[in-house]
């Protein structure tokens, strides 16, 4: 009997050893699967991609006659030990049809003293032309002035031409397009500040009266020169909770080239480190409400009170409460359900920060705006060091699939700055918010060398990540990403501007196969560019929604168009267009494959 | 770790001169209370406060999740293994603190990290004795193993200097009376030391070097781990031994950039220390037996 409760003690110690040690090694066996070498094994990986996901990138940008290379900012010699952290934004890429020749053209952003922008105009024979100089926005970065963020167009004088505002860290300057033949520095006019140091603007009209309004988000305080300092104190407060960021603006157009600042009427008030915003009807309101991503901390939602003003709705919808890195807006209709959800980029590293990037959607149960994070479940959190991101239907499937760009700063292989930026960001604010005490960063790099992610909607809202097999290789330090059809040829193309490199253009080649549909809208008593007006098209029993929006993603704007793929369907059944004015616009089976330019019904 | 079990054992009344008890703070304020369940609560409190300021769980699935495996596997091998059902504060306060101590986007990690830290108990013994802090084990384990999916914590409370200084007193005040707050002394004078040692070393500043010990992280390795009355050697020069070799050790890591330092010096020098101590104590108890 002692014997056989000995046998059974040694039995359940031998099982829980052979347990124990399965479950030590299960995380070792997880990690070391085979990966896919489909991209290895097939000789022709075009062929390959064209015929899995009915798509595949071409690198053209030397072909297309593109030699911009961005340029990081020299800033102020206190800073050097830390200076590729600081001076790590300001590759920035936005799309606009400046001269309505119908066809889009390119705006880049370089961010050194004495480095120009470049105006790229499409040929129409697969070049580009930079047309900067002689249009009068190349040489923007002049010492004393700060430098180039990013750009966003809109037509504010709604006189038919795009208009460039030009976010810079100093002194921003809004462009009148004189009928795409030149463009006038009009900013003094306009009214707006003299210094801020800002990440990110968008046109959008809040108050629905026609006129373009714009917001501009402040990154560092706007009393700081980052050329000339007067305390190291410049950096945030908190890894999580930083309040001690630039100010926000919102100015409102009130016609004839004039703006006034409404910021703390309107309710914007907060002074997080913002790096990128979104505006979009998300409530049915007939308003847009504002999305705010934020560095070192919680996301903003701003809903629209009727465009009087704006009430901060984050922690209550749900969004603005686990602090991450936001850097990117953008919105999709990945399940053609007829509903915009919001994409937000953070940062995952393995094994030191995994943050994960932010899927929200409404939560359909709940009578309140209510968000739910469904990046997870859909295969789309886990990106790297993510800025900009796009939702577009790169395939012409009829879903959306997701562009996400990656990589913080490539410097020295095989080093990495993250034990001692780790180090530093823990500690309370007195230690963290003051730069003398971030460590030197000697040529190391952070969360650099990443490939950017294309993410693929498998038709239900479910995405797998195909970047390398579909023809996106490069390891550079990625910022901003536009979806465009450079070539009118039904297609989405992609612009990635990348940091202190030269920018990326990727041509589409997609299955023929596959069906298409694209509308341009021109409002009339809506604002010119139609930005707010949003389009539901139905097809199949699916729904999907788009909105035209003045700046999405992180520091860059899209084409103007909205582009739908169908699939194989034969055709679509409706088009309904939402102007900002309120006018409701139907168009029953629209033509296939074709470019719609459509105006505002009075 | 269980606090709860050595503060029991070391509590002794304390009397004045006319022979009534002392009404001295905190054993005033402790003796009106349960002392077991003084541990339990501290640390809920840290994660309540963390939660609801700051958001370090988001969500409560995980949190559920791991305490569930962590209490499941506490009840089913100490009845399988020992015959009895144990006290379930320790395997409480290990799920908390790997709820709260790593981070990941899947649920499978925080289930294994739960399960390894209490079955570790079990499997890696030496005499009778379980030779490393559980959730330490299970913390470093996969930290080191699985960097894919897990991450320590990144939340920081905000970097306010008020919700560690209470944390900092709560804790002390912990440690005091469970008659450990000698370690966590050793170990934060030793830490500051070799901050400046590796100040000098790698020309950051001082207070850089130091940053790390204001966070939340430290403060839940310097109250529960380091202090766990179960994983440490029993004379007091002995602990004071450890905790400084704890800092060495971390030191000698962070100067070799490993960001979970504390952690993974814990990992090596705890169990190397109990082995000793263990070995000691029954070389001392043969030789009494011979006398």
């Amino acid at each position: 009997m002692k014997e056989e409760l000995v046998g059974f003690l040694k039995l359940k110690k031998i099982i829980l050893y052979l347990l124990f040690i399965g479950v030590l090694a299960l995380p070792i066996l997880i990690q070391y699967q085979p990966g896919s070498s489909a991209l290895a094994e097939n000789a022709n990986p075009n062929r390959f991609s064209l015929n899995q996901f009915g798509f595949f990138l071409t690198d053209v940008t030397r072909e297309a006659g593109i030699d911009f290379i961005h340029q990081s900012p020299q800033l102020d010699p206190k800073l050097n030990h830390i200076l590729p952290q600081i001076a790590s934004m300001g590759a920035s890429v936005s799309v606009v049809d400046f001269d309505r020749d119908g066809w889009n053209d390119f705006y880049l952003t370089s961010s050194r003293y004495g480095s120009e922008n470049a105006l790229y105009h499409n040929q129409q024979d697969g070049t580009f032309r930079n047309m900067a100089a002689e249009l009068g926005v190349a040489d923007v970065n002049i010492p004393g002035t700060g430098v180039s963020m990013g750009s966003v167009w809109g037509d504010y004088d709604n006189d038919g031409y795009e208009d460039l505002f030009l976010y810079k860290w100093g002194h921003s300057e809004l462009f009148k397009n004189n009928e795409g033949k030149r463009f006038d520095k009009v900013t003094g006019k306009a009214g707006f500040p003299a210094w801020a140091n800002s990440n990110t603007a968008l046109w959008f009209d809040y108050n629905a009266d026609g006129l373009l309004d714009l917001f501009i988000g402040g990154y560092y305080p706007h009393d700081i020169d980052l050329w000339n300092l007067t305390t190291t104190r410049i950096m945030p407060e908190s890894f999580e909770y930083a309040n001690n960021g630039g100010r926000n603006y919102l100015f409102e157009n009130k016609g004839n080239g004039v703006f006034v600042d409404v910021t703390q009427k309107a309710g914007l008030i907060s002074t997080r480190w913002t790096l990128a915003a979104g505006a979009a009807d998300l409530t049915g309101s007939g308003y847009p409400d504002l999305i705010i991503a934020n560095d070192y901390g919680v996301d903003e939602y701003y809903i629209n009170l009727d465009g009087t003003g704006f009430e901060e709705m984050g922690t209550s919808a749900g969004l603005g409460f686990s602090p991450k890195s936001g850097m990117n807006v953008a919105f999709g209709d990945i399940q053609n359900a007829g509903d915009l959800g919001i994409y937000i980029t953070n940062i995952t590293q393995e094994g030191i920060l995994l943050q994960g990037n932010n899927f929200w959607v409404r939560n359909e149960s709940d009578d309140k705006v209510n968000f739910m994070n469904i990046a997870r479940q859909r295969g789309i959190e886990l990106g790297g060091w993510s800025y900009g991101a796009q939702f577009g239907d790169l395939n012409n499937d009829g879903s959306q699939d997701l562009y996400v760009a990656n990589g913080f700063i490539s410097a020295q292989k095989g080093t990495t700055y993250w034990y001692d930026y780790s180090k530093v960001t823990g500690g309370n604010k007195a230690i963290i918010s003051d730069a003398k005490n971030w460590p030197d960063m000697k040529g190391r790099s952070q969360s650099g060398y990443q490939r950017n992610k294309i993410w693929l909607n498998d038709g239900v809202g479910f995405f797998q990540e195909v970047a390398e097999l579909a023809g996106d290789y490069a390891t550079l330090d990625s910022r901003s990403v536009v979806m465009v059809d450079l070539w009118n040829r039904g297609v989405l193309d992609l612009i990635v501007a990348n940091q202190n490199a030269h920018p990326m253009v990727y041509k589409n080649t997609v299955d023929s196969l596959n069906n298409w549909i694209a509308f341009e809208l021109i409002g009339t008593k809506s604002n010119y560019s139609a930005i707010g007006a949003k389009i539901e098209l139905q097809w199949e029993g699916k729904i999907q929604t788009q909105v035209v929006t003045g700046g999405i993603g992180f520091c860059s704007q899209n084409q103007r168009r909205l582009h739908f793929g169908s699939g194989a369907a034969a055709r679509f059944d409706k088009a309904t267009i939402y102007w900002p004015s309120g006018k409701i616009q139907e168009m029953i089976q629209p033509e296939m494959n074709r470019l719609h330019r459509i105006k505002e019904e009075l | 770790m269980s606090l709860t079990e050595t503060i029991q054992s070391t509590e002794r009344p304390v009397k004045d001169k006319a022979g009534f008890k002392k009404p001295d703070f905190p054993k005033f304020f402790f003796d009106k209370i349960d002392f077991r369940y003084v541990p339990p609560v501290f640390i809920t409190l840290i994660l309540l406060v963390g939660h609801f300021s700051f958001g370090i769980l988001e969500g409560y699935t995980k949190i559920i999740v791991t305490l569930a495996t962590s209490l499941l596997t506490e009840m089913v091998l100490s009845y399988l293994m020992l015959g009895k059902m144990k006290n379930l504060s320790s395997a409480y306060i290990s799920g908390i603190s790997v709820s709260i101590l790593i981070r990941s986007n899947l649920l499978w990690p925080y289930i294994i990290t739960a399960f390894l830290s209490i079955a570790s108990k079990y499997v890696l013994r030496y005499k009778e004795r379980h030779i490393w802090n559980p959730s330490n084990f299970g913390i470093s384990w996969m930290l080191f193993f699985a960097p894919f999916s897990v991450a320590g914590l990144s939340i920081q409370w905000g970097n306010n200097i008020w919700p560690m200084l209470v944390i900092w007193m709560l804790g002390l005040v912990i440690v005091t009376r469970a008659k450990r707050y000698h370690i966590t002394i050793t170990y934060v004078i030793s830490f500051m030391f070799f901050a400046l040692i590796r100040s000098l070393i790698t020309g950051d500043a001082f207070l850089t070097e130091v940053a790390p010990l204001t966070g939340p992280m430290y403060q839940l390795f310097i109250f529960f781990m380091i202090t766990d009355p179960a994983t440490t050697v029993r004379s007091r020069k002995g602990q004071i031994l450890v905790a400084f070799a704890i800092a060495l050790v971390e030191f000698i890591l962070r100067l070799n950039e490993f960001i979970y330092a504390p952690f993974y010096a814990l990992f090596i020098v705890g169990p190397l220390f109990m082995v000793i101590d263990l070995s000691k104590k029954k070389k001392q108890a043969l030789e009494k037996l011979n006398a």
